[in-house]
């Protein structure tokens, strides 16, 4: 039997019965449907996360003061208290050959004032390199200017929202504002892009380390971000952060080292995961579309007994029979597959279009996985209702009805 | 053509042997017309089905042109009943969703014969059974000899040496049983070998050669003398 010919039988078997037939590739199209939906979610959500942390910095690496870890040795009440991470630590640090460049951060929140306005917000202290490090962008102005790190300097650049607070529609460039008990000039202002992990650049002030340091009356800082000269080279800055640590911190590297490398692939890990496991929830659905086709199948076996009988007489052999019937099942779970890829797909373009921050696309693996489960779903549970027909007595399946 | 030694065919109904065909011993020769008679439940449908290799022989041989065929396989089967014979049933069995023409078309698709060969031969058929104009109906929409003539030119478009006919009148009135018996005299006339089980006398009179069951044994074997004079 040619394969065509197989198919037209099979096609026109359905035809005949196309109220069951059109409900059971409904389940299948809505299995389909929801994995690459589900997928389309997951796979969106990745790349948001991925997208921002890719936005943070290049090979970006982040020191952090103290040591995450569990001593066993002492009670943790006789521990050493960790040492703070200094502004000459963060200098000692840009000397690495593995290290391009180091921006400082120290922390704190003080009243800012202009005029008679004031509003409490997050001072952060660093240097001129921080825009380059931390891929910051200007609305207007310039930002810190370049200067040696430990030396203070009446300069501020506002995040977007300060500014706008403090100066309504003026330009803030050039006026002078007060934050705790001393007197800044605006410099520069944010563009209203901007995160920076855990703080929302729109509300800060950006001053000289040093000033911010004589502001707090602190030496220690809230972090260092130290961006290295490749991505190759981010294991040697790594090991070179250690060892400059533990030669100022008496033998000790106190400090927690992250980098952007290994948080951005335990995110990516995490919710390359968490797609496939929705996706995978979404294919029992298809499993459960396999024993509806299973089903049907069956009822279309018991229903067409005659015709199989009459089939066998004229000479088909079982093997044709199978052949037909797993035809049958195959056209129903892939042209349910095919309404479901195109709901699918629209359904993750309307979400898409409804969250625009969100880029709802199903991952490349997602539409040729979907529609190889339906396809093997049906055939899988297409095989005994085909092979109950196959083998189905011609005599008894001619003369049932007698 | 067909040689039967005590074939035999015992079904098993509740336990107890019900001895459908005993010893049956039978030849017949290409080209014969044999009627099958009898009451219901003498083994004559249970005979059709062994010579149509859709049911099984208990013990005994059937040789088929030479060949011992009784107990082939399934798929060599389904070959010598797709190339040597043609089955026509009291019911028709006509696929319902088919038109006249796809199911006398249906043995040619099975075969795999190409396209246009199959509409070359689809239309032949229909015409020299006088169906041409009924090609595009199902058989919802045909009447009982229709239904049948379509029967028929689908068991003889690929061609069988053999005929098989299970009451082809049994679902017919008179007279559209006679155009049907008409149609099968020329078949046989034609050079085919034709065995119908039969309750009708008009077939039976009109047969080569009648044979008479009884109990599941063959009780008489009479041939038509060759001046056509009554038994």
């Amino acid at each position: 039997m040619r394969p065509a010919d197989v198919a037209a039988h099979a096609l026109g078997s359905l035809r005949g019965a196309r109220l069951r037939a059109v409900l059971t590739l409904l389940a299948m199209a809505i299995g389909v449907a929801a994995v690459i939906v589900l997928t389309a979610l997951g796979e969106g959500a990745r790349r948001f996360v991925v997208g921002e942390f890719a936005a943070l910095g290049t090979n970006l690496i982040i020191v952090l003061p103290g040591r995450a870890e569990t001593v066993g040795t002492a009670p943790p009440l006789l521990g050493e208290i960790p040492r703070d991470l200094t502004l000459d630590d963060a200098i000692a640090l840009a000397r690495s050959p593995a290290i391009r460049r180091i921006a400082p951060l120290a922390l704190g929140a003080a009243p800012v004032a202009r005029g008679g306005l004031e509003r409490e917000v997050m001072i952060l202290g660093s240097t001129a390199e921080m825009l380059e490090l931390q891929h910051l962008e200007l609305r207007s102005g310039k930002f810190l200017p370049p200067t040696a790190p430990d030396v203070p300097s009446p300069v501020a650049v506002l995040g977007a929202t300060v500014a706008d607070e403090l100066f309504g529609g003026e330009s803030p460039l050039g006026q002078w504002i007060r934050v705790g008990e001393r007197r800044f000039r605006v410099v520069g202002v944010l563009a209203s892009r901007g995160r920076s992990i855990g703080f929302d650049l729109h509300d800060v002030v950006v001053v000289p380390v040093a000033s911010a340091q004589a502001l707090f009356n602190s030496f220690s800082l809230f972090r260092v971000g130290v961006e290295a000269t490749s991505r190759e080279s981010i294991p040697r800055a790594v090991r070179a952060i250690r060892e400059t640590i533990r030669r100022r911190h008496d033998g000790e590297d106190d400090v927690t080292v992250i980098t952007q490398d290994a948080v951005l692939s335990t995110f990516d890990t995490i919710l390359r995961a968490l797609t496939l496991a929705v996706g995978g929830i979404a294919a029992i659905s298809l499993i459960v579309a396999g024993v509806l086709v299973m089903n049907v199948m069956l009822v279309s076996v018991a229903e067409r007994t005659d015709e199989i009988g009459l089939l066998k007489a004229l000479g088909a052999p079982p093997r044709q029979i199978l052949a037909l019937f797993l035809a049958e099942a195959a056209a129903l779970a892939l042209a349910g597959a095919l309404v479901g890829v195109v709901v699918g797909e629209l359904g993750a373009r309307a979400i898409e279009r409804a969250y625009p921050l969100l880029p709802v696309r199903p991952p490349a693996w997602a539409v040729p996985a979907a529609v190889a489960t339906a396809l093997g779903a049906g055939l899988l549970f297409g095989i005994l209702p085909a092979r109950r027909a196959a083998r189905l007595d011609p005599l008894r399946a001619l003369t049932h009805d007698r | 053509m067909i040689r039967l030694d005590a074939l035999s065919r015992v079904f098993l109904a509740g336990g107890q042997a019900v001895h459908a065909l005993r010893e049956a011993t039978l030849a017949i020769e290409r080209g014969d017309f044999v009627a099958v008679v009898g009451p219901s439940g003498s083994g004559k449908s249970t005979l059709l089905h062994l010579l149509g290799l859709l049911d099984r022989p208990t013990s005994g041989s059937y040789r088929l042109g030479g060949q011992d065929v009784g107990r082939l396989g399934e798929p060599a089967q389904a070959r010598l009943r797709r190339e040597k014979i043609g089955f026509v049933f009291q019911s028709f069995h006509l696929v319902p969703r088919m038109t006249a023409a796809q199911n006398v078309e249906l043995p040619l698709v099975l075969a795999g014969t190409p396209p246009a060969e199959r509409r070359r031969r689809v239309a032949a058929a229909l015409d020299s059974f006088r169906l041409t104009e009924r090609a595009g109906h199902r058989p919802g929409e045909l009447s009982g000899g229709q239904r049948q003539r379509v029967a028929i030119a689908r068991s003889t478009i690929l061609g069988p040496e053999l005929l098989l006919a299970d009451e082809p009148t049994g679902n017919l009135d008179r007279e559209t049983g006679l155009e049907v018996l008409a149609l099968l005299e020329r078949l046989w006339r034609d050079g085919l070998t034709l065995v119908v089980v039969t309750h009708n006398s008009e077939i039976a009179e009109r047969a080569a050669r009648r044979i008479r069951m009884l109990d599941g044994r063959i009780v008489a074997d009479e041939r038509r003398d060759e001046s056509g004079a009554p038994r």
